[in-house]
């Protein structure tokens, strides 16, 4: 393997682990509400924004980073309450509107408190580059790639193991069923999108050191994230991992060996490739396996 | 009778809007203000066409401002840098941008709901970020100068020439798709958005109808796009990019669905109310969000159908 080869597949696992988390969050708020939520690409950069602000404020790394994804988590679910319940049983292009219309007010909002410039946040451990096979690994990068796998095993312990998982996927197969059981089909819903806001906060916290923030870096990040969760099968938690990870690697090669400067296409042109010859997404449709 | 075929939409409409392009020019104090009504317009020409695809036959597009930015584009590098006649190169980029949708509306519109709207949202990305890339053609970010439009050796120039230019085409497409609305092909598109399995069994050739509700609109886009770039006299990537075909949906669906005039009224809301908002400067697009979701949840069939039930009511 030639060093420029391993150096081009850490770039895209690192942005792969990112996408999959993105694509996470895509899949909840599907699963629970058949919302596709515009605003998911808003929580990536709400997480690395807030994380800045809180540094500035004094605060240590590590607790400017929870309370980062937690107040992420807690915008998710204002958003939920304010925005998409009262609009319950709009139609698909009401709803994306509203999601557009929240991505569009969470820009205006941070870019009134923090300004339009791009913030640095500092490598959760030092930045002096690991030598792997003649290419270069930063510490962020094994923290971005340890953090989502974390993240994607705690996610399938909360949906496979917990009542609260459970509820969720009972309301994503059949809302009326799951609320005959006696779910509170609301409550779920909120946490949905408190559990989305969060992953997408994760997401932004970890790559910001990687690649800075700033105020509409969520918009690429997002539409990447809806592309890997469209990849992966809508819906479809392992398909979403999988989803992210192809298009983080086919990406990261084709930069490497094809064209920088159509970095951003490839994403694209990969999904409207699959939508064309395999409408359902790499993983199929009516995939009944669901972590 | 005369009356009453004058109160219908169709003729009534039409006239009452033509009336609106005559005599908004006594409302508009400078320049600036023509700008904005120009501008008005041809967004609105563009929703008007949008509103076949997505109002009638139940199609989403996330990728319009792709057709729009190919149309000031071809306009654009046909003329600046080929020498092409400015009518020329409109002809030009409404037919490639006419065939383009041709080839690619039957794959695309094979797909439904999230699908669809992906696929859309792709190609116009595509079609942006090529726009932005090649740099000797387009200028890239930094964006080209397009020369005026030139009819017959006649050269338009001036924002009260284009004033009327612009409110004749807009009365154009919006007598244009009424008339496609009220033929047969019109209800078939409607029996296409109620239930297309529906419309399928009564005989109806739906791929047929929902590849010519995309190429329409695409073309309606391009033409409006081409418009614009000599309007305006420069073009940039950002006419084609991704937020510019959130805000031609919006004004679709702000104004009310199914509703060429609701489209024509979301169109002169939304693209009125920024240069309002300006005024408040930083908190432009916060003011945004709000009423994008205000209106939303209020009313959820769009601006004009909800204040017209409203009427309605207080009529009675």
């Amino acid at each position: 393997m030639s060093s420029q080869f391993v150096q081009f597949l850490i770039a895209g696992i690192n942005a792969g682990a990112i996408y999959a988390l993105i694509a996470l969050g895509f899949a909840i708020i599907y699963n629970a509400s058949h919302v596709i939520n515009f605003a998911q690409g808003e929580f990536v950069m709400l997480g690395g924004m807030m994380t800045v602000f809180l540094l500035a404020l004094g605060m240590p790394l590590p607790i400017a980073v929870l309370l980062a994804i937690a107040a992420t988590a807690v915008a998710g679910m204002v958003l939920e309450k304010l925005a998409i319940e009262p609009a319950r049983g709009a139609s698909v292009v009401t709803l994306i509107i509203i999601t557009i219309g929240a991505s569009i007010l969470l820009r205006g909002l941070v870019q009134v408190a923090m300004g339009r410039n791009f913030h640095r946040v500092p490598p959760f451990t030092g930045d002096d580059p690991i030598p792997v096979l003649g290419a270069a690994l930063l510490p962020q990068n094994l923290w971005v790639c340890g953090v989502t796998v974390l993240a994607v095993l705690a996610l399938r312990w909360f949906f496979t193991r917990t009542m609260w998982g459970k509820a969720i996927l009972a309301t994503s197969h059949n809302r009326l069923a799951a609320e005959l059981v006696g779910i509170n089909v609301r409550l779920v819903m909120l946490v949905s999108f408190g559990l989305s806001g969060a992953l997408g906060a994760l997401a932004g916290v970890l790559i910001a050191p990687i690649t800075l923030t700033h105020a509409n870096v969520g918009i690429m990040l997002g539409l990447k994230g809806f592309c890997a969760a469209i990849l992966g099968g809508l819906g479809n938690f392992p398909g979403a991992v999988a989803g992210g990870l192809v298009l983080g690697l086919a990406e990261a090669m084709a930069a490497g060996y094809l064209s920088s400067q159509y970095k951003d296409a490839v994403a694209f042109v990969l999904i409207l490739a699959v939508l064309f010859f395999l409408p359902g997404g790499l993983m199929g449709r009516g995939s009944t396996e669901r972590v | 009778m005369r009356l009453r075929g004058l109160m219908q939409a169709r003729t009534g409409g039409l006239l009452a809007l033509a009336l609106v392009i005559a005599v908004l020019p006594l409302a508009l104090p400078n320049n600036f203000y023509y700008q904005v009504a120009v501008l008005v317009g041809l967004n609105a020409i563009v929703c008007v066409g949008l509103n076949l695809l997505i109002g009638y036959a139940g199609q989403i597009s996330l990728g319009h401002a792709g057709f729009f930015g190919l149309g000031a584009y071809a306009s654009a590098v046909l003329t600046a840098k080929f020498g092409w006649p400015a009518p020329l190169a409109l002809v030009a980029g409404a037919t490639g941008v006419a065939l383009l949708a041709f080839v690619l509306a039957r794959p695309i519109l094979r797909l439904k709901g999230h699908y669809l709207a992906m696929a859309t949202l792709g190609m116009g990305i595509i079609i942006s970020i090529v726009i932005n890339q090649e740099i000797p053609l387009t200028g890239g970010p930094d964006g080209m100068p397009v020369p005026g439009f030139a009819l017959f050796g006649l050269r338009l120039t001036g924002d009260r020439t284009w004033y009327w230019i612009v409110g004749g085409l807009l009365l154009l497409s919006v007598w244009l798709s009424l008339n496609l609305i009220e033929s047969p092909v019109g209800r078939a598109f409607r029996a296409l958005h109620g239930s297309e399995v529906a419309a399928e069994t009564v005989g109806i050739d739906t791929a047929r109808f929902k590849v010519l509700a995309f190429v329409v609109s695409a073309v309606f886009a391009a033409v409006a796009g081409s418009a614009f770039a000599h309007f305006a006299g420069f073009v940039t990537p950002v006419e084609a990019q991704f937020l510019r075909s959130i805000e031609f949906v919006t004004m679709v669906v702000f104004g009310g669905m199914a509703s060429v005039f609701g489209a024509v009224v979301g169109a002169a809301v939304l693209t009125a109310l920024p240069q309002i908002l300006t005024a408040f400067h930083d908190y432009e697009m916060i003011a945004l969000g709000v009423v994008l979701i205000g209106t939303m949840i209020l009313m959820p069939r769009g601006m004009l159908p909800s204040l017209a039930a409203l009427t309605r009511r207080w009529m009675r």
